[in-house]
C-alpha cells in the first residue's frame, strides 16, 4: 500500500486564536484608513476653500475677470468695492523673481561645490548647516526683513522705508537656497559616476566635466529643484508679510513697498466678518494660490520623476 | 594646459565662495540677533509673564502655548502620519490609486501655510464648531505636518532591505507581524528623526495658528504649567514675536529680539538634536 495508513496522523497545526486574527484585520482597516487620508485632506482643504468662497463667484456683483486682472484692491470701500488683485499678483511674482535671481546662481554654485568640489567632511558640515538654515521658523526670517535688513537698505539705499521688494526678495532668496541646495546636490550625484570617468579619462578639468557633462545630464533635476524653490517662495506668509511693507501697488522699483497674495490675506482676514464678501473673496485668494503652488509643486515631481526612471 | 589649470582654480574658488554665501549671512544674522537681545536674556525671561502692556516682563504664556500646540498637533500627526506610511509603502499596489495618494501627499506638502490658515477657520473654527480653540489651532498644525511625517516615514521603511520582509514571509508570518516585529523596529530612527523635524515646524509656524486659536494677549500665572484648557486660545511664541514686532509701540528693544533668539534656539536645538539622532543611529546599523 502507498499510503501512510500505518503511520500515526499529524498533529493539527496550531491555528492563531481568533482575536490575534480579528485584531490584525481590524489594524490593517486602520492602517489602510490611514493611508487614504492623505487623499481625503487635500480633498478637503479645497472642499473647504470652495465652500467659504463659493457664494461670492455665483453672485452677479463678482467678475472673475476682474478679480483676476484689475488692480484695484478696494475691499473696504463703503461706495465702491472693488476686488483686483492684479497688484497683488505682480507683488507676488516680483518679490518671487528677485529672490530666485538671488538664489538660483548661489544655489546651484553650492550644490555644485557640495557634489563636486569638496571633500567629504565639509560636505556633512555644510549639509547640517543648510539644514538648519531651512529650519529657520518664517516668521523669524520676517522679523530679520524688518530689523536688519531694513536697517541695511536704509542705510545703503535712499529708500525712505526699508521694507519694500528688495527687502522681501533677499529674505525669500536666504530661505529659498536651501531647498535649492539640497535638491540640486542629490540631483547631480544622481548623475552616474560613468560620465565623470568618461570625462576624466579624455583629460576633461572638473570645471569643465560640472559645465560640459554634469550641469546638462541633471537638467531634470536641477529644474526640479529651482521649481520647489519658487514654490516655497510664492506660498511665504509671514516672512514676506513683515518684510515687503503693506502699499497694495504695483511696483516701480526694487524699492517700493508691495503686498503678495499670501501677506494679503494675513493682513486683512482679521478684520474681514466672517461670511461676508471680503471674507468670501480671500478664501478665493486663496484658493488662487492652492492652485498656483499645486501646479508649480506639480511640474517640480513631474521633472524629478523624470530623472528617476532614468 | 596652464589656461585649463586656472580655470579649474577659479571655477572652485567661486563655487566655495557662493558656498560661503550661505553660512556667512546666517551666522552673523544669528550672532546681531543675539547681541542685541542679550539684556533680556536669561531663566527669568522665559517663565515670567509679559508685563506692561507687553512692553515688558517675560514670554511664558507664549512658550508654554507653544509647547501645548506643538504636543497636541504631533499628537495627533504622528501616528496618522506613520500608519498612512506603512500602508502606503507596505500594502498598496502600484496602481492608479496609490499614485493618485502619492500626488496627494506631494501637494498637499505643498500647500501655503496661509491657505492652511484658511482651511483650520473654515473647516475647524467653523465648520466643525470647534471655534477659536488650541483645539482648531493644533488641528491645523497637524494637517501641516502630516505630509513631511508620511514622505519621511516612508523614506525610513523604504530603506529596510526587502530580503528582510522575504525572510519573514518566508516562515510564514503575516504581513503585520512582519511590519511589527522587523520592519518598524529597524526603521525607528528615520520614523523618529523626520517627527522630531516636524516638531520646530509647528513651533515656528504662525500663520495657521493666527486665525485658528492663538491670541494677542491671555493673562496666565508666572511659571503656570497647565494655563490652558483645550477649548481656549493661547499665546504662541512665534505669533508673539508677530505681535512684539508689528503691533506694540513702545517695546523695550532687546525683546522682540529675545523672543526671536528663544524661538530660533529651541528650533535649531531640537533640529540639531534630531540630526545627531539621526547620525547615532546610523552608526548603529548593522547593514
Amino acid at each position: 500500500m502507498t499510503s501512510d495508513s500505518t503511520a500515526a496522523p499529524a498533529p493539527p497545526r496550531p491555528a492563531r486564536p481568533r482575536w490575534a486574527v480579528q485584531g490584525e484585520r481590524l489594524l490593517e482597516a486602520l492602517i489602510r484608513l490611514c493611508g487614504v487620508s492623505a487623499i481625503l485632506f487635500v480633498v478637503s482643504i479645497v472642499f473647504f476653500l470652495f465652500r467659504e468662497a463659493a457664494p461670492v463667484l455665483v453672485s452677479e456683483s463678482f467678475d472673475l475677470g476682474e478679480f483676476l486682472f484689475s488692480r484695484e484692491w478696494y475691499p473696504t470701500s463703503v461706495s465702491n468695492v472693488r476686488y483686483g488683485t492684479l497688484a497683488l499678483t505682480v507683488g507676488s511674482v516680483s518679490v518671487t523673481a528677485l529672490a530666485m535671481v538671488l538664489a538660483v546662481p548661489f544655489g546651484l554654485g553650492a550644490a555644485v561645490y557640495l557634489s563636486e568640489f569638496c571633500g567629504p567632511r565639509l560636505r556633512e558640515t555644510l549639509k547640517i548647516v543648510i539644514e538648519l538654515l531651512s529650519a529657520i521658523p518664517s516668521v523669524v526670517w520676517g522679523f530679520i526683513g524688518l530689523t536688519v535688513m531694513s536697517k541695511l537698505i536704509v542705510r545703503f539705499t535712499d529708500a525712505p522705508v526699508g521694507v519694500n521688494v528688495l527687502n522681501g526678495g533677499i529674505i525669500l532668496a536666504l530661505m529659498s537656497v536651501p531647498i535649492i541646495v539640497s535638491i540640486g546636490e542629490d540631483a547631480l550625484r544622481a548623475v552616474p559616476d560613468s560620465f565623470r570617468e568618461a570625462g576624466l579619462a579624455l583629460g576633461a578639468t572638473r570645471w569643465q566635466l560640472v559645465h560640459r557633462v554634469l550641469l546638462p545630464a541633471a537638467r531634470n533635476g536641477l529644474l526640479a529643484a529651482v521649481l520647489l524653490g519658487v514654490g516655497r517662495a510664492v506660498g511665504e506668509t509671514m516672512a514676506v508679510l513683515m518684510a515687503t511693507g503693506h502699499a497694495v501697488q504695483i511696483p516701480h522699483g526694487l524699492l517700493d513697498s508691495v503686498r503678495t497674495l499670501t501677506a494679503n490675506i494675513a493682513a486683512e482676514l482679521g478684520e474681514a466678518p466672517a461670511g461676508s464678501d471680503h471674507y468670501r473673496v480671500l478664501f478665493l485668494t486663496g484658493l488662487l494660490l492652492f492652485v498656483i503652488t499645486f501646479a508649480v509643486n506639480l511640474t517640480a515631481d513631474l521633472a524629478i520623476r523624470g530623472i528617476r526612471r532614468k | 594646459m596652464v589656461r585649463k589649470e586656472r580655470a579649474e582654480k577659479a571655477a572652485r574658488g567661486v563655487f566655495a565662495l557662493m558656498a560661503a554665501a550661505m553660512v556667512v549671512p546666517l551666522v552673523s544674522i544669528v550672532a546681531y540677533l543675539v547681541w542685541l537681545a542679550w539684556p533680556s536674556l536669561g531663566w527669568e525671561f522665559v517663565v515670567d509673564v509679559p508685563r506692561r502692556g507687553m512692553t515688558d516682563g517675560g514670554i511664558w504664556p507664549a512658550f508654554v502655548g507653544t509647547l501645548y500646540l506643538v504636543a497636541l498637533s504631533l499628537a495627533v500627526s504622528a501616528p496618522i502620519g506613520v500608519l498612512a506610511a506603512v500602508y502606503l509603502n507596505e500594502y498598496a499596489r502600484d496602481d492608479w490609486f496609490n499614485r493618485l495618494v502619492n500626488l496627494a501627499v506631494i501637494n498637499l506638502a505643498g500647500v501655503p501655510s496661509i491657505v492652511h490658515a484658511l482651511f483650520g477657520l473654515g473647516a475647524f473654527v467653523y465648520a466643525a464648531r470647534f471655534g477659536y480653540s488650541i483645539l482648531s489651532a493644533s488641528l491645523t498644525l497637524a494637517i501641516m505636518t502630516l505630509p513631511v511625517i508620511i514622505a519621511s516615514t516612508r523614506e525610513a521603511l523604504a530603506s529596510v532591505p526587502m530580503a528582510f520582509r522575504e525572510a519573514c514571509w518566508n516562515v510564514g508570518a503575516t504581513r503585520w507581524q512582519t511590519i511589527r516585529a522587523v520592519v518598524l523596529p529597524n526603521s525607528i530612527s528615520g520614523i523618529l528623526t523626520g517627527v522630531i523635524l516636524q516638531v520646530s515646524r509647528a513651533a515656528g509656524e504662525t500663520a495657521p495658528i493666527m486665525f485658528t486659536g492663538a491670541v494677542f494677549y491671555k493673562a496666565v500665572g508666572r511659571g503656570e504649567l497647565l494655563p490652558y484648557g483645550l477649548d481656549e486660545q493661547c499665546m504662541a511664541l512665534s505669533m508673539h514675536l508677530y505681535t512684539l514686532a508689528t503691533q506694540v509701540p513702545n517695546v523695550k528693544e532687546s525683546l522682540p529680539y529675545a523672543t526671536a533668539v528663544v524661538l530660533l534656539g529651541s528650533v535649531l536645538l531640537v533640529n540639531a538634536a534630531a540630526i545627531a539622532l539621526r547620525v547615532w543611529l546610523r552608526g548603529l546599523k548593522k547593514w
